[in-house]
Order: structure tokens, then C-alpha cells, then sequence
């Protein structure tokens, strides 16, 4: 609580207590009136004074006239009928409990998502004339060696130039296992480190860094607002001046129509009354603060998970998928290559991939370096001479002194080596050792661990088509779309021909639902910017993939995508819950209101009350741990 | 050219009041109010003095809502 929220409940707790006391004091006439008008300004002068002030800008039509109106009438009928002051304090006097609690409550769930999202680093240590020095890391540099002691945050992306020690990346990915790095590895700020100490020379400037493009984009993702949204303001603009036309309506027809038609007492004070009770149901608050409540704690909650979205807007769009296709390098699959078969002739596995190995040793294909790994060991440079790398054909060079050729069908076939085709998918590197054909090795993307319990984790939440793009030739595309379980497979589709499946998916679809893209950002920036709602996974340093997507995930786990529907979903849920809420709660009470079954004090419930439910609905939305 | 603000506001539905009146500004092209981080976003018409813009967006801000403040 801040002062102005102290100040407030004071005033709060002396008109409470000024009131209740009042009521055991028998006074009447012009005293009672009075003693009643202490409390009563104790508690709302600053109301009327918003109020007058209000009509002087000739805005009339805000919650401070109405309250005004509405506690002025019912004190003035309180003096001439019934004496009973209570009703007028009472109104003031919840009136200003459920702005105070708005404010607090805003306040608060405002600083919890900035808490979550509290990554932003202080100060960098940078080296001057021998001592470290704490400066502001707007101020460091590109290629500035910084360093970071475990247990600090990393301020500035850049690359490890000296030291070896493991990160903590959960705030940005929300994945809880250290990453361990070494010299000449790239890292990224607003990771914490946690053991050894680091130097590292910095690439980017602090403002280009991760860590505040991050919170530049979470801070700015409230600010694209969603239909929802809109459609509340423009509701609040139409709302609040017919509910005021409606209650002066409501003073003056009945009576009128009972006096000239009816030849009955026009009972002026009852219809007055309930035109009052009108005014105080008529305010928009509890519609107005809990819709951007709700994204803006959606988004934080996402947030925290690793998962950045762009906008309110966004939110809305990836509630309502139905179709989520797929790029299958990256996204699907790991995107490195690995060796996942071998076959040699005559010839041991491990000799056999020491020279695949050394064969490949210049080149800096993903298939060589697949290779390099798979056989694990040094490679001894000195052991090869005369390598010759042919485009599109594969290597020939001289291992301890025997004429190795490794590559593809083509290049046996040029040699006049016979080769078997294997049969299986990936791509089959040949080798022949001194003119013999030595077998081959399959080399094969791998399939991320987690990718077959996302696809069926998608249609488990409904999701209608999955389909998965690929550059690939067919049979690696289908062998990969059976194992997960998605429903369509399109493969050999160059970067463009992904914008076209794409648009003719859109228009399959005729309207219904959503189609998200979900992508690694390499190379698929137009499908991003093409689909309903483009999802950039992994995507953690790459600033084209953050810049075309609207959904960002930050760590490569394609389960992600499920939750990130879930939690969209939920926040939708809430905000249509609470539109309907309060939209219908204030419709009832109107209309009892109307037929006089409704006094003040149900009318201050349907303000107040509803808008601290609605406040704490929103506030749901930020708890997404377990979806 | 885009420009954002820190401003205090205490209600949901003068924040969208605000946007509206800064939006009917000249010299400004579009404006957004966020209420939840308290900042106002507004975006100049081309050749706009952003200074004295911002002072008729305060004082027109001011006339629909009082209770507010935008630091320039």
C-alpha cells in the first residue's frame, strides 16, 4: 500500500465509524442532515469535486458524476421522506472500498508480473586499470570483456573468452537444467551464472541484447490490444450514457404517465430513487480494468514460462487454432545431424568411421561433422594428405597411405565402384577404401524427444489438422510424419513453396479457427508473417525469428506449443467469463432496479462487488504452472 | 516516429479516455495507452514538433482526466 491507498482507508475507516455512530445519536431536521454530511464529505468530497469539475470540462458522463448525482439525490430524499442518510454514506463508502481495492489489486498483480519477469541486469563488472568497476551496462561497449562472478546475471550477450562454468537459463526458458559453457562458446544475457568465473567479450550493445529486446517485448505486448478489448472501450463509450438516459428516463415517464393516463399519485420520490439506483449500477469499472487485467496477467504468466507473446491480440488468435503446421528441421526434429546407421564391408565399425572421419576432416559440411562425432576420437590431421572435396559428389584423400573416397551413389559411380543402395531414410554416404567399396554409413536428422507427445498432446486439446513442411525428399518426410502422428505430410518444398502450402491451407480452412506456423525462424520468416499466428521456437539470439513471429518460444521444446494454447485459452476463458459476468450482473440489476425490487445496496453490490470478482478472475490467469 | 511515455493514471476507463483524446491531437498519427504498465505510446504525423505536440496531448489528456500525469 502506498500513501495514497493509507490516506484513503483512513477516510474510509473515520466515515465508517462517523456513521455507525451517528445512527445512535437521535437528532432530526436540519441537525440530522448536519452530522450526516460530515461523514458523508469525509468520504466523498474529492468525488464531487472530480464531479464538478467533471461538468466544467463538460465531460459529464465519468463514474465521479454519477456517483455524485446518485448520493446527492439520496441524500436530498433521505431529508424530505424517510431520514435515513445511511444509504447515501453507504454508496460513497463502497464506492471508494472498490477503487481502493482496483488500485491495489492493480498495482500489486502489476508489480508480480514485473517480478517475474525480473531479469534485467543492474550493472556490469568491467576491468579498468586492473580492479573490476559495477558500471551501467547501457555504457559497455561491443567487444568489451565483461565479467561475471557465479551467482551474477549475465548482462550483455557475447561470447566466452575465458573461464568454463554452467548457466542458469530459467528465466528466459523457463527450463530448470544448467547449460554448461566453455571457451568460444555464444551466450546470452539475463542467464545467471552459477559456478566458475567468466569473461566474456561482448557482441551486441545492452540495448540489442537479449535480455532487453525480451523486455521490451513483453512490456510493449499489452499495448497491441485484442478484439476483446476493443470491443469493452467502445461498449464503455456507448454504455454509460444510456444508462444515464435511461435513469433520467426513468425519474420523469412513470410519474408523468401515471399523473395524465393513469389519474394516480405520481410518486416522484420512488421513481427518483430507482432512476438513482440506476446511475450507481451504470458504472463501467469492473468491464474496463478486468479485460486488460486478464491479457496483461496472461501474458505475464506466459512469460514466466518461456513462452513471449507479442500481443493481446495474439493471445485471442492462438485461443482459437485448429490448424498447426509444422517445419520439420528444427522444430520437430533437432536439426543435427547424426549417424544413425552403419554398414561396413570387410571392415571393422571403428576403423570404418576413422576414416570416414579423416576423410572429412577439412570439410565443414553437417554430414562431415556428424561423422567427426560419431567416431568420437582425435582426429589426427597428419594422417591425411591430398583431400579433394567435389561439389555434390563427396571427398577423396589419402589415409595412411590408401586412397579413401567418401560421398554419395554419383561419386561411386564415377570411381567405378559398385555400391548398394540402403534402404532407409537419411542420406547414405559411401565409402571405398584402395578401389574397394568399404560400405556405408546412413546419416540422419533425429527426431526431437518430446515431438510425438506434442503432436498428440495437440489433438488431445482438440487441435483438428496437424501438418508437417519439409525441404526434404519424401521418404525421410514420411518415415518422420508417421512416427509423430501428424496428418498431413508435404515434402521437397523450397522456402517458397512453404508460403504457398500455407496459403492454400488458409483458405481450406474457410474461416474457422486458426492456422499457427511454428517454425525455428531459419529461413522461414515469410511463412511466420504469413500464418494466422507465426511461432518462433528456440529461438533464443536470433533476431530475424523474433522480429517475423508473433509467439516466441524460447527453449526448443515443441510441448511448449501445447501449453502456450492452453494458456491462451485459459486467459480467453477468463476474459469471456468475466465480460459475461458483469455485462449480465449489471443487466439484472438494471432491470430489477427498474421495478423497484432493487435498492442502493444491491446496486452497490453490482458495482463493487462485481468488479472485485472480476479483479480476482483476471488475476487467474496469471497461475499457468500447472496447464 | 514513435515516442513512449511514463504516465500515472489511477482508473482503467480514463486510460482509454486518455487514448482517445491523444489520438484526437494534430501531430499525432496514433496513440495507445496501456494501462496495466502505465506507459502512452504515440506515434507523430511526419514533421511533427514532438515537444510541443506532447504539450497539447497533456493539456488535452488533462481536460478529459484530471487525475492524470504524463512525464514528458
Amino acid at each position: 500500500m502506498n500513501r495514497k491507498h493509507k490516506k484513503m482507508l483512513v477516510r474510509i475507516i473515520i466515515a465508517a465509524v462517523l456513521t455507525v455512530a451517528l445512527n445512535f445519536i437521535p437528532t432530526d431536521g436540519y441537525v440530522r442532515l448536519a452530522a450526516y454530511l460530515v461523514p458523508y464529505f469525509v468520504i466523498g468530497y474529492d468525488i464531487l469535486k472530480k464531479a464538478v469539475k467533471g461538468i466544467w470540462r463538460r465531460q459529464v458522463f465519468d463514474e465521479n458524476f454519477l456517483m455524485a448525482v446518485a448520493t446527492v439525490g439520496a441524500i436530498a430524499i433521505a431529508f424530505t421522506r424517510s431520514g435515513d442518510y445511511n444509504e447515501a454514506i453507504g454508496v460513497m463508502l463502497f464506492y471508494q472500498i472498490g477503487e481502493l481495492f482496483q488500485s491495489y489489486a492493480v498495482g500489486k498483480s502489476r508489480r508480480n508480473i514485473s517480478e517475474l519477469m525480473d531479469i534485467r541486469p543492474d550493472y556490469a563488472n568491467v576491468e579498468r586499470d586492473g580492479g573490476l568497476v559495477r558500471v551501467d551496462p547501457d555504457e559497455v561497449e561491443i567487444g568489451t570483456v565483461i565479467v561475471v562472478a557465479p551467482g551474477e546475471k549475465i548482462a550483455i550477450d557475447g561470447i566466452v573468452c575465458e573461464g568454463r562454468s554452467s548457466l542458469n537459463t530459467s528465466a528466459l526458458t523457463g527450463e530448470s537444467l544448467p547449460r554448461d559453457v566453455d571457451v568460444g562458446d555464444a551466450v546470452i544475457s539475463g542467464c545467471v551464472n552459477l559456478t566458475g568465473v567468466l569473461r566474456i567479450k561482448t557482441t551486441k550493445e545492452f540495448g540489442e541484447s537479449t535480455v532487453s529486446r525480451i523486455l521490451d517485448l513483453v512490456e510493449n505486448a499489452s499495448s497491441r490490444k485484442s478484439r476483446s478489448e476493443n470491443f469493452i472501450s467502445r461498449f464503455a463509450k456507448f454504455y454509460t450514457p444510456a444508462v444515464c438516459f435511461g435513469a433520467l428516463a426513468l425519474a420523469i415517464l412513470p410519474p408523468l404517465v401515471r399523473m395524465l393516463f393513469m389519474s394516480l399519485a405520481p410518486e416522484w420520490g420512488e421513481w427518483v430513487y430507482r432512476a438513482l439506483t440506476f446511475l450507481v449500477i451504470s458504472c463501467p469499472c469492473a468491464l474496463v480494468i478486468s479485460i486488460p487485467l486478464s491479457f496483461f496477467a496472461g501474458i505475464g504468466g506466459a512469460s514466466n514460462a518461456g513462452i513471449l507473446i507479442k500481443g493481446s491480440n495474439y493471445l485471442e488468435t492462438l485461443a482459437k487454432a485448429d490448424t498447426v503446421v509444422f517445419d520439420k528441421t528444427g522444430t520437430l526434429t533437432s536439426g543435427s545431424f547424426e549417424v544413425t546407421e552403419l554398414c561396413p564391408v570387410d571392415m571393422e565399425r571403428e576403423r570404418f568411421l576413422e576414416y570416414a572421419a579423416l576423410a572429412e576432416s577439412a570439410s565443414s559440411h553437417p554430414i562431415s561433422k556428424s561423422l567427426t562425432k560419431a567416431f568420437g576420437g582425435t582426429v589426427d590431421r597428419s594422417a591425411v594428405a591430398d583431400i579433394q572435396e567435389t561439389a555434390g559428389e563427396g571427398v577423396t584423400a589419402t589415409v595412411r597411405g590408401e586412397a579413401v573416397a567418401v560421398g554419395n551413389a554419383k561419386l561411386m559411380k564415377r570411381m567405378g565402384i559398385d555400391c548398394r543402395e540402403a534402404d532407409a531414410t537419411g542420406t547414405t554416404v559411401h565409402m571405398a577404401v584402395s578401389g574397394r567399396y568399404a560400405g556405408y554409413a546412413v546419416i540422419a536428422d533425429t527426431v526431437k524427444p518430446t515431438s510425438r507427445s506434442a503432436v498428440s498432446g495437440l489433438k488431445r486439446i482438440g487441435i483438428s489438422k496437424t501438418v508437417m513442411l519439409t525441404g526434404d525428399g519424401e521418404r525421410v518426410a514420411r518415415t518422420v510424419g508417421k512416427e509423430l502422428g501428424v496428418d498431413e505430410i508435404h515434402s521437397r518444398l523450397l522456402p517458397a513453396d512453404k508460403v504457398e502450402r500455407v496459403e492454400s491451407l488458409l483458405a481450406e480452412r474457410n474461416g474457422r479457427g486458426s492456422l499457427v506456423f511454428v517454425g525455428d525462424g531459419i529461413n522461414d520468416a515469410p511463412v511466420l508473417s504469413r500464418a494466422d499466428i507465426g511461432i518462433a521456437m528456440g529461438a533464443m539470439g536470433s533476431d530475424a525469428a523474433i522480429e517475423a513471429a508473433d509467439v516466441v518460444l524460447m527453449d526448443d521444446d515443441p510441448l511448449k506449443l501445447v501449453k502456450a494454447i492452453r494458456i491462451a485459452r485459459k486467459c480467453i476463458r477468463i476474459v469471456y467469463q468475466n465480460t459475461v459476468f458483469a455485462i449480465g450482473i449489471k443487466l439484472v440489476c438494471l432491470a430489477l432496479g427498474a421495478l423497484g425490487l432493487a435498492g442502493m445496496w444491491l446496486a452497490i453490490f453490482a458495482d463493487v462487488g462485481v468488479m472485485i470478482i472480476a479483479v480476482l478472475n483476471a488475476v487467474r490467469a496469471l497461475f499457468v504452472k500447472r496447464l | 516516429m514513435k515516442k513512449t511515455y511514463k504516465i500515472e493514471v489511477d482508473c482503467a476507463n480514463c486510460a482509454n479516455k486518455m487514448e482517445d483524446a491523444a489520438k484526437k491531437t494534430a501531430g499525432v498519427a496514433d496513440a495507445t495507452v496501456n494501462f496495466m504498465t502505465q506507459k502512452m505510446t504515440v506515434e507523430f504525423e511526419e514533421g511533427a514538433d514532438v515537444a510541443s505536440v506532447m504539450k497539447q496531448v497533456l493539456k488535452s489528456c488533462k481536460r478529459v482526466e484530471d487525475d492524470c500525469e504524463i512525464y514528458l
